[in-house]
């Protein structure tokens, strides 16, 4: 058979084999991916056609990543149970160089390319055009341009990747990938850092580029851009495949998108708890902090809310939504650099310019990356609990150390933490205990408002339920709660009321009574049913 | 296994790193037919190294935080050659003191009284015009006051410590202000420190030597007063024996006491007097080690300020909020900081505290070589550092103690003395000292990277399963993998045997982390130590 050039050369792929040019490009077959104790695949079966765009869809934590992570080849084959056939022939990566050599690159949601480095040196970095052994500048500089013209880029090839926008090195990324002789592209949250306009044009460049015959898979919360560019959908929840949409067959319904992502019964995950909420005691107005390196761009948008008194008080938004940012803001400036907004504690106007001030206003934030910001992993359980708390058993300066060794033991005791003793070094510990000494930690300074930042973020089933329950006691004992989480049901099942936050934006607030997971998908995702905010 | 981690109180470490010093010592006394533990030799080592014991205390609170010093050898100089200046004298040192003196007194008081005014609520300005014109009175009083009194009475000796210790005091705030403040790294600071010190002792010095009051000297090198009835050794020396001894039984009886008061689970009796009789043995010994030398010997003033001073920083760095903040900044610097600590605070004082102690150090060695020259100083940090990290102290901050550095220091100071006595040339002593300080921190690197905190520790602490690698999911933090870990183990095993050193027991801290969500079920603190295999591992 001869060559078919056509297609490739438009793209700039590498000729194809031409032996199944009629079939899929990619099947992945009953693919099993095991983790220690978690199932993170279970059975997942997938289908792309040539020269479609192919939506995967699914929450945070439901497989959408470790599925993309064994097609690249970071999971080597062998890893995992199943089958990959990618043009007609069985796969076996063993790493992403393998994997990208027969054509398949991921970029990823966190861009890997270098600041320093100028557009040309960025695209072939470990790829580099080569005479002899020694790199061409004058070819790759020329290379790179074509390759940025393909993705609508008209910059000088010299410019370092630090003084280009979010949008455009989103796009130097697609250049890189074409430089490669890419056959199947895989975007991870490739809209997630981009402004509205950004994401506008890079559909577009991907519609262009399927319309040379190039193959997309996109990972993508936004159901909005979904619907706009897809051609067909996989829905992935809890490792399963759940959907599997041929929009042009069937069209792309929000709602049963929406309905296969969060479609899970809910069941007894969650304690009973009758909330006993009191009268308002904490509240926010105005709140704005602009992004601490990016001159600006504001985080937190305007944001007004409030906590009442053993109220527990959720948080609902994708990743990236400027949630963690207006925790930390809060806690202490500890994130971008205030703006504008109040801090109201009962009533009176406080300021709180750092941590031990938060601490001193009885404010507790338990950080969303307990390894990285919540622990230091060098510490016992003892040391780490009375850490933030440590004037209350440090009377004239000097630590008590059976007060310590008492305070801890009770700690323990009361939140079950499961280990021999306390002088346990907590690096040691399951996450789901870490998170136990973290918010034993806080607990530990008295706090009137907990800010609980995705508490229940890697640990299993169980040790959920145990934190629940130790949220729910912290409301009976009248004290506030925020709980930011990216688990609607989570939310649904603990919080009093919920506020949905969008690019920094509060949209939306309802009783967790009265909302479901469809309606708060649709405040968090959706940019078209919130009012513009002057 | 168990009988001795009772023994030891738990502490497995800190005797580890005691148990490598006495190693070396019974080595170099076989080899050298007893001449390291004389009583004057012992007084030599002290003598000759506590000023390096001293910059090493220094040196472990900038190291635990994750920084590095590389100034306080130059700073030592500077601070020397001030000291010994302004104690000789000379037409203007009257100006010269009197003048600084007024100038930072003064600004002091306008700020301190500027605020007080602003805070009773006076307005801003006046508020500054009157800080301004208290300051400018006052330490225009202040200077000429002192001038007046130095140009007639001249310097006392304890001026000069004074003069050094705030010459020091100046420099640590200077370097601690670059790096907290502006965000210079510690290595930079202090490397443009060392030279810009260095620059200023010969600036001021002149390359001159210049002796210092024999009251300096016997901080340096003197020793504690002969008195009473001659019982054949230092009375003095039995004296801190006896008091020394007394402090420890009283100390450990009254924990107990305390223990027994709140009601914990009280540990068995019998460790507790075996401890105390040996560590009552052990003073008595050092007692007659340090009061049987020639007569007018005694346990060294120097080896006094010592013991003061690592009692100070011990309590420091394991009492106070302060101390466990130096860990915290060491150990993960964004927890320490949404755990209210300021950290900028904790490396200012870190690098002002590194720079005081070089300035006691510099005073303790110009005593001890009588006068000033212009190589003071030269390497001393190298000493410390290399202390710090023989001493158990991670290259990546957030561990080390104090008794670790000193240990870590009397081992490269038995090292050279040792050395010295065999003859061993002062090349080959380099070379000894130079692998011994490699291999400690690549013992360290490598215990790290097992996720275990430090190198001697390793003797004596079982095996921590290893780090998580970047990228791997989280499920897998929940539950190390049974089967990865078990090749870990396996490897590590054949390490340990390879490179000679024995891993007591790979259970010891396994017991909690193998199965955090089981072990639960046994809730006992000894569990570790009941495990049958350890015995067998032991050695």
């Amino acid at each position: 058979m001869s060559e078919p050039m056509v297609a490739s050369e438009s793209v700039g792929c590498r000729p194809t084999n031409g032996s199944a040019d009629a079939g899929p490009i990619l099947q992945m077959l009953h693919i099993t991916k095991q983790f220690p104790g978690v199932k993170a695949l279970d059975d997942v079966t997938m289908t792309v056609q040539r020269g479609v765009i192919h939506a995967i869809c699914g929450e945070n934590g439901a497989g959408k990543s470790t599925l993309m992570k064994v097609l690249s080849g970071v999971w080597a084959h062998g890893t995992y149970e199943g089958d990959i056939i990618f043009d007609g022939q069985e796969m076996a990566f063993h790493s992403i160089r393998e994997s990208e050599e027969v054509g398949i690159v991921i970029i990823h949601q966190e861009l890997a390319l270098i600041p320093e480095l100028s557009v040309t040196e960025n695209i072939f970095l470990g790829n580099e055009v080569t005479n002899h052994g020694v790199i061409d500048w004058e070819e790759a500089r020329r290379r790179a341009l074509d390759l940025m013209a393909r993705v609508g880029l008209d910059i000088d090839p010299d410019t370092a990747i630090k003084n280009l926008g979010v949008g455009q090195q989103q796009l130097i990324e697609i250049a890189k990938a074409l430089s490669k002789n890419v056959r199947l592209l895989i975007l991870d949250e490739p809209t997630s850092a981009l402004n509205e306009d950004d994401s506008a044009n890079l559909l577009d460049i991907l519609r262009g580029l399927r319309a040379k015959g190039l193959t997309c898979i996109m990972i993508s919360h936004k159901l909005n851009e979904i619907s706009a560019i897809a051609d067909s959908i996989t829905v992935i929840r809890d490792g399963k495949t759940v959907e599997s949409i041929d929009v042009a067959r069937e069209g792309a319904d929000e709602n049963r998108i929406i309905r296969a992502m969060v479609g899970r019964p809910m069941d007894s995950r969650f304690p009973d708890h009758q909330p006993h909420i009191g009268e308002t005691f904490f509240e926010v107005k105005n709140w704005t902090v602009e992004h601490p390196q990016i001159p600006g761009r504001l985080v937190c948008k305007h944001s007004d809310f409030f906590v009442r008194k053993g109220e527990i008080v959720g948080f609902a938004g994708v990743m990236g939504a400027g949630r963690t940012e207006l925790a930390r803001s809060i806690f202490g400036r500890t994130y971008g650099i205030w703006r504008d907004g109040q801090i109201y504690l009962n009533g009176e106007p406080v300021t709180i310019p750092n941590v031990s001030s938060a601490i001193n206003h009885g404010i507790a934030y338990v950080p969303e990356d307990r390894k990285m910001l919540g622990l230091n992993l060098l510490d016992t359980i003892a040391d780490t609990i009375v850490s933030a708390g440590i004037k209350r058993i440090s009377p004239r300066g000097v630590i008590d150390l059976h007060a310590e060794r008492a305070a801890a033991e009770e700690y323990r005791k009361e939140m079950r933490i499961k280990a021999g003793n306390i002088e346990v070094v907590v690096s040691t510990l399951s996450g789901g205990n870490q998170q136990k000494v973290v918010l034993a930690k806080w607990m530990f300074t008295q706090p009137v408002l907990a800010i609980l930042d995705e508490p229940t973020r890697g640990i299993d089933v169980g040790a959920k339920y145990e934190i629940y329950t130790l949220i729910a006691n912290l409301a009976d004992e009248g004290k506030g709660v925020i709980m930011i989480s990216s688990e609607l049901p989570e939310l649904l099942g603990v919080c009093d009321r919920i506020y949905t936050v969008f690019e920094g934006r509060i949209t939306g607030c309802v009783k967790a009574s009265e909302a479901t997971q469809e309606s708060l998908m649709r405040q968090m995702t959706d940019t078209a049913t919130t009012a513009p905010v002057a | 296994m168990k009988h001795v981690k009772e023994l030891l109180g738990g502490n497995l470490r800190q005797y580890g790193m005691v148990l490598a010093l006495i190693l070396l010592i019974a080595f170099f006394q076989w080899q050298t037919g007893g001449k390291v533990l004389t009583p004057t030799n012992a007084q030599n080592i002290l003598n000759g190294n506590s000023y390096v014991l001293v910059m090493a205390i220094g040196m472990l609170f900038v190291i635990i935080t994750g920084q590095i010093d590389l100034a306080p050898g130059s700073v030592a100089a500077v601070v020397g050659i001030c000291m010994a200046m302004a104690l000789r004298g000379g037409e203007t040192w009257y100006l010269i003191i009197g003048i600084p003196v007024g100038l930072v007194v003064g600004v002091a008081c306008g700020v301190v009284i500027g605020r007080k005014l602003l805070k009773r609520g006076m307005g801003r300005i006046p508020s500054v015009v009157v800080g301004v014109v208290a300051g400018v009175v006052i330490g225009a009083a202040v200077a000429v006051l002192f001038s007046f009194l130095i140009h007639t009475f001249g310097i006392p000796w304890w001026g000069g410590v004074l003069i050094g210790l705030g010459v020091g005091g100046v420099i640590g705030a200077w370097q601690g202000a670059w790096l907290a403040f502006v965000g210079v790294p510690g290595f930079i600071t202090t490397l443009a420190g060392q030279m810009l010190f260095r620059g200023l002792d010969q600036f001021i010095g002149k390359a001159e030597s210049i002796s210092v009051p024999e009251e300096i000297q016997f901080i340096g090198g003197g020793y504690l007063p002969e008195w009473g009835p001659n019982t054949g050794l230092n009375n003095s020396t039995v004296l801190l024996g006896i008091l020394a001894a007394v402090v420890l039984v009283v100390m450990q009886v009254r924990r107990r006491a305390r223990l027994a008061k709140t009601g914990s689970v009280m540990p068995p009796l019998w460790p507790l007097i075996v401890r105390l009789v040996v560590m009552v043995a052990v003073l008595g010994y050092l007692t007659f080690l340090f009061g049987s030398g020639r007569v007018n010997t005694s346990f060294p003033v120097t080896g006094c300020i010592l013991v003061v001073i690592v009692l100070v920083y011990n309590f420091i760095s394991n009492r106070t909020p302060l101390g466990r903040s130096v860990y915290a900044v060491g150990g993960n610097r964004a927890a320490a900081q949404l755990t209210g600590i300021n950290t900028k605070k904790v490396y200012f004082l870190s690098m002002f505290n590194m720079s005081l102690l070089a300035a006691v150090a510099a005073i303790m060695f110009i005593g001890r070589s009588h006068s000033t020259g212009p190589s003071d100083g030269v390497g001393w940090e190298l000493d410390a550092i290399a202390a710090v990290f023989i001493g158990g102290a991670a290259v990546s901050g957030g561990v080390g103690t104090v008794m670790g550095a000193i240990i870590g220091g009397l081992v490269m100071a038995v090292l050279n003395n040792g050395l010295q006595l065999m003859n061993v040339g002062s090349d080959m002593t380099q070379i000894i000292k130079g692998l011994v300080l490699l291999v400690a921190v690549a013992f360290d690197l490598y215990s790290k990277a097992q996720g275990k905190p430090s190198i001697i520790g390793s003797l004596m602490r079982g095996l921590h399963p290893r780090r998580e690698m970047a990228g791997a999911p989280r499920a897998e933090e929940l539950r190390p993998d049974l089967s990865a870990r078990t090749a870990q183990r396996a490897r590590d095993d054949a390490a340990g045997s390879a490179s000679g050193a024995t891993f007591v027991s790979t259970q010891v801290v396994d017991g909690p982390s193998a199965s955090p969500d089981v072990a639960a079920g046994q809730d006992p603190p000894t569990s570790s130590g009941d495990d049958p295999d350890a015995s067998t591992t032991e050695r």
